[in-house]
């Protein structure tokens, strides 16, 4: 028993860490100098500290800008999209309505369709309205999503109705309700769905290499793909944009890790 | 409840409404960003849409199943289509199983601080792939990349991993599985959480051994999670883009351009947007094949 716990133990230990081997490397490659990194065998430990790949980028070239869109693209649609859906799907849980349950199967089922099937003409619409390379073609899209709506329904499935009932006696109006009950009480899965959006947007490439048509308008990811077209013998460069691209996303991941391991969760549940 | 009666009706109307006035917002949008671009890509993959038609849309013209059937003469759609399925049917079954190996020893009651190894393992998920993808480019370095390091360890010779049309998918499967395993380990220990501890005990108690355990317990009720985390697993790696957009664009000799890659070339860099269409509507039925296939599967396994 003991030999098998060690064994365990050392097999957990070794996996760990080769799993996070590529961002050790990555960390300390971004704070040497030029050439540093590209050497056998690889070092994991700069001789030097210097922060001159991180001045390139900001200084020469300006992915400050890329940074500040990223978070700017990635918090709107992340405020919007939980407003829209915590509506719908306070809506799915609470009401009772003609083609309820049809409408949200509908909604459900359509959830398989992926979304490169759409880029298309949601580039042709957006391009006809003048929207293409601003912030809007990023943000539209983004306004509600389905399984946003199914997370939420779930969670407010499980409030008493009693709540509601008490609150409408006291001559709430319905807004109010959802105002001052419900989202008071969702507030864990709230948090939960602003961390997938949030991530979700930060992450997301495809879409934006597509809809974003300046250096000045690129999201950080963007920005860095077409960085490394360049830079392919810089991998000093490069790391430190990597590294600039996933702190953030790192951080709110781990703040905030609890609420996203359990939507995860969540999202397995199936009715 | 409150009073039945004539108030119920009155509020049943009002509440249903409120119903209505509550889902505009987010209904409408996704009628039309979502159910209209479906519709319109479904229509206009059957058109000879392409950069004319951008300039003066009165060129487009209807022609049928023209793209399907081109799609069929298409060598570069073939080897697209031969790439993805690769990535899909190796990736797929391998990152399952190191999900599933990683959630039972985090599982086992032999394992203390479980939270600190979950994290590392969890960590790539919700990193930036595009970000990650860059790292590993430098890692597969034919000259001073970490993979070959390792390799040189156990005495292997340097591949050139992405440079080699043989061993550049290889490369990518191996970043994908890393990428996201920890993502479907979150999802098989909240399964074998709530597998209930007294069929394992009356199981020891009849003499079982640890792997027939596995077999007869664990597998059987972790059927339902396991269908859920293949869907999810199929559905998202026959969208792989981001890994050889970065990494290789499709090389070398195109041995890992995708689908979905294919699409994005034909309609967004050549804006042969109607033969893109029709490129988006395979992958699409691809998908829907697929998910419908593991559904049947797990029905005739479990009669």
């Amino acid at each position: 028993m003991k030999i098998k716990k060690i064994l365990i133990y050392i097999f957990l230990g070794v996996t760990s860490i080769l799993t996070l081997v590529p961002f050790i490397w990555m960390i300390s490659a971004s704070f040497m100098a030029d050439g540093k990194a590209s050497v056998f065998p690889p070092v994991f430990w700069p001789d030097e500290f210097v922060f001159s790949q991180y001045e390139n980028l900001f200084i020469r070239l300006n992915m400050a800008r890329n940074f500040l869109n990223s978070l700017l693209l990635s918090f709107s649609v992340t405020i919007i999209s939980l407003f829209f859906n915590s509506m719908a799907g306070f809506a799915f849980a609470k009401y009772r309505f003609m083609g309820k349950k049809k409408l949200f199967n509908i909604l459900l089922s359509t959830m398989i369709i992926p979304s490169q099937v759409t880029m298309l003409p949601l580039f042709l619409m957006l391009k006809s309205m003048g929207l293409i390379n601003t912030y809007m073609a990023i943000i539209i899209p983004g306004l509600a999503n389905i399984f946003g709506i199914f997370l939420i329904r779930q969670y407010v499935l499980a409030i008493p109705d009693s709540l509601i009932e008490a609150a409408r006696i006291d001559g709430a109006t319905d807004f109010q309700i959802y105002r001052k009950i419900i989202l008071p009480l969702a507030i864990p899965i709230l948090v939960t769905l602003a961390i997938f959006t949030f991530l979700g947007t930060w992450n997301d490439f495809l879409w934006p290499l597509i809809a974003l048509t300046d250096d000045s308008m690129y999201t950080l990811p963007v920005a860095l793909a077409n960085l490394m077209g360049e830079h392919t013998k810089d991998p000093e460069l490069m790391m430190a944009g990597s590294v600039l691209t996933i702190i953030p996303v790192i951080i709110v991941f781990l703040v905030l890790q609890k609420y996203y391991i359990k939507g995860i969760m969540m999202g397995s549940v199936k009715e | 409840m409150i009073k039945p009666g004539i108030n119920k009706n009155k509020f049943s109307i009002s509440s249903s409404r409120a119903a209505y006035v509550f889902l505009a917002p987010a209904l409408s949008a996704i009628f039309v960003f979502f159910f209209i671009p479906v519709i319109a890509a479904f229509l206009i993959s059957f058109t000879d849409f392409d950069i004319y038609a951008l300039g003066d849309i009165s060129t487009v013209r209807w022609i049928g199943f023209s793209n399907y059937l081109k799609l069929f003469d298409d060598p570069l759609f073939w080897q697209a289509l031969k790439n993805t399925f690769y990535f899909v049917i190796v990736t797929g079954p391998i990152s399952i199983a190191v999900s599933l190996t990683a959630a039972l020893l985090l599982n086992s009651k032999l394992v203390k601080y479980k939270a600190i190894f979950r994290l590392s393992y969890f960590i790539p998920v919700v990193t930036t792939l595009v970000a990650v993808a860059i790292v590993w480019r430098f890692i597969y370095h034919p000259k001073f990349g970490i993979m070959n390091y390792l390799l040189s360890m156990i005495a292997i010779n340097p591949i050139d991993w992405l440079g080699d049309p043989v061993w550049a998918m290889p490369a990518i499967m191996l970043m994908s599985v890393w990428k996201n395993f920890g993502y479907n380990m979150i999802i098989f220990i909240a399964g074998l959480q709530n597998i209930p501890e007294d069929l394992y005990e009356a199981a020891s108690i009849e003499g079982a051994s640890a792997w027939q355990k596995f077999r007869h317990i664990t597998l059987p009720m972790l059927a339902p999670t396991t269908l859920f985390i293949s869907i999810i697993t199929m559905i998202g790696y026959f969208q792989l883009f981001a890994e050889p957009y970065v990494m290789t664009q499709g090389g070398p000799l195109n041995k890992t351009l995708s689908i979905v890659q294919y699409m994005y070339q034909e309609g967004f860099r050549w804006w042969n947007m109607g033969y893109s269409a029709s490129i988006a509507f395979v992958l699409f039925f691809i998908i829907f094949l697929g998910t419908l296939i593991q559904f049947k599967l797990q029905k005739s396994e479990k009669t």
